[in-house]
């Protein structure tokens, strides 16, 4: 870990608000992806079947 | 072959699915480096200290709030001049990633700002229309929410984004426009006196190329979403009139 000084708060908060930020937007993109393919498998099961 | 053939949602699809996962890869690997290589070894300025390692989220962050509204008007352009649904779908998949990188710019330069300046905010040209450019992309995001009928939605998501690039443009020149305000100009620049310092600009170069791989990456997975999404409305339709 560097030393960050006086202003070890502030940067090291800057970096784990934004690398939270991203993972968050990762995350929910990921999820709403395998959700929409899921669906889509099953719609499409049923739409062929019936 | 056509670029217009990537308007084909299968055609689309079928690419994208190649693509992903190297244009993931290559965004991690860049990203990684980048901040890494900015956090870790790089010294601290003699006027800033250590915060001057918030630049290396700061800047490419900022530059892509601005840049991924620009994309939006592109596709929502291409939307009302020549209706390819991929494209509209793909303004509305950007617009979260807009939204997410315009509220990280915000906070790493309030952070950036309350030992630098001594506020966390201040009611400057550049701070307040990158304000207004996030309240931009929530109203984006809440009208292609609150509208049924997808064709109406993306017309209408397509004015507001027409109207939205004011801001967008006036974000990235407010600086240039009005001679005030605490913010200082661009860090990144041709004139070599107004560049940052080398030891600062190549691992920056490389975060900012490591936030257009991801921004490509991600825009690509939630248009494939919406997509998907897409379908489903089309094939539910059909099992209702059948």
């Amino acid at each position: 870990m560097p030393d960050l000084g006086t202003y070890a708060l502030e940067v090291t908060l800057a970096y784990a608000g934004s690398l939270g930020l991203l993972c968050a937007l990762l995350a929910v993109s990921f999820v709403q992806a395998r959700r929409a393919k899921r669906l889509l498998d099953e719609t499409e099961r049923r739409h062929s079947d019936g | 072959m056509s670029f217009w053939e990537y308007a084909n949602p299968r055609k689309f699809m079928a690419t994208t699915d190649r693509l992903l996962k190297p244009v993931f890869v290559l965004a991690a690997l860049c990203l990684g480096t980048g901040l890494i290589w900015g956090f870790f070894f790089t010294p601290d300025d003699f006027k800033q200290g250590s915060t001057v390692k918030i630049i290396y989220l700061h800047v490419p962050s900022a530059m892509m709030a601005i840049n991924v509204w620009a994309m939006m008007l592109i596709t929502s352009l291409v939307w009302l001049i020549r209706r390819h649904h991929v494209s509209a779908l793909a303004a509305k998949a950007a617009a979260p990633i807009g939204a997410t990188m315009t509220l990280m710019a915000l906070f790493t330069g309030a952070v950036w700002g309350q030992p630098m300046w001594g506020t966390w905010w201040e009611w400057d040209p550049r701070l307040t229309s990158f304000l207004i450019l996030f309240l931009f992309y929530l109203g984006y995001m809440a009208l292609w929410a609150s509208v049924e009928n997808p064709d109406t939605a993306a017309d209408l998501t397509s004015v507001l984004c027409l109207v939205g690039s004011v801001f967008a443009i006036l974000s990235r020149y407010a600086v240039n426009f009005w001679n005030q305000g605490l913010h200082q100009g661009a860090s990144l620049s041709l004139d070599k006196e107004e560049n940052v310092a080398d030891v600062f600009w190549l691992p920056l170069v490389v975060c900012i190329a490591g936030f257009v791989l991801l921004f490509v990456a991600l825009v690509l997975l939630r248009t494939r979403t919406e997509i998907r999404l897409r379908r489903i409305g089309a094939l539910e339709m059909k099992e209702r009139l059948a």
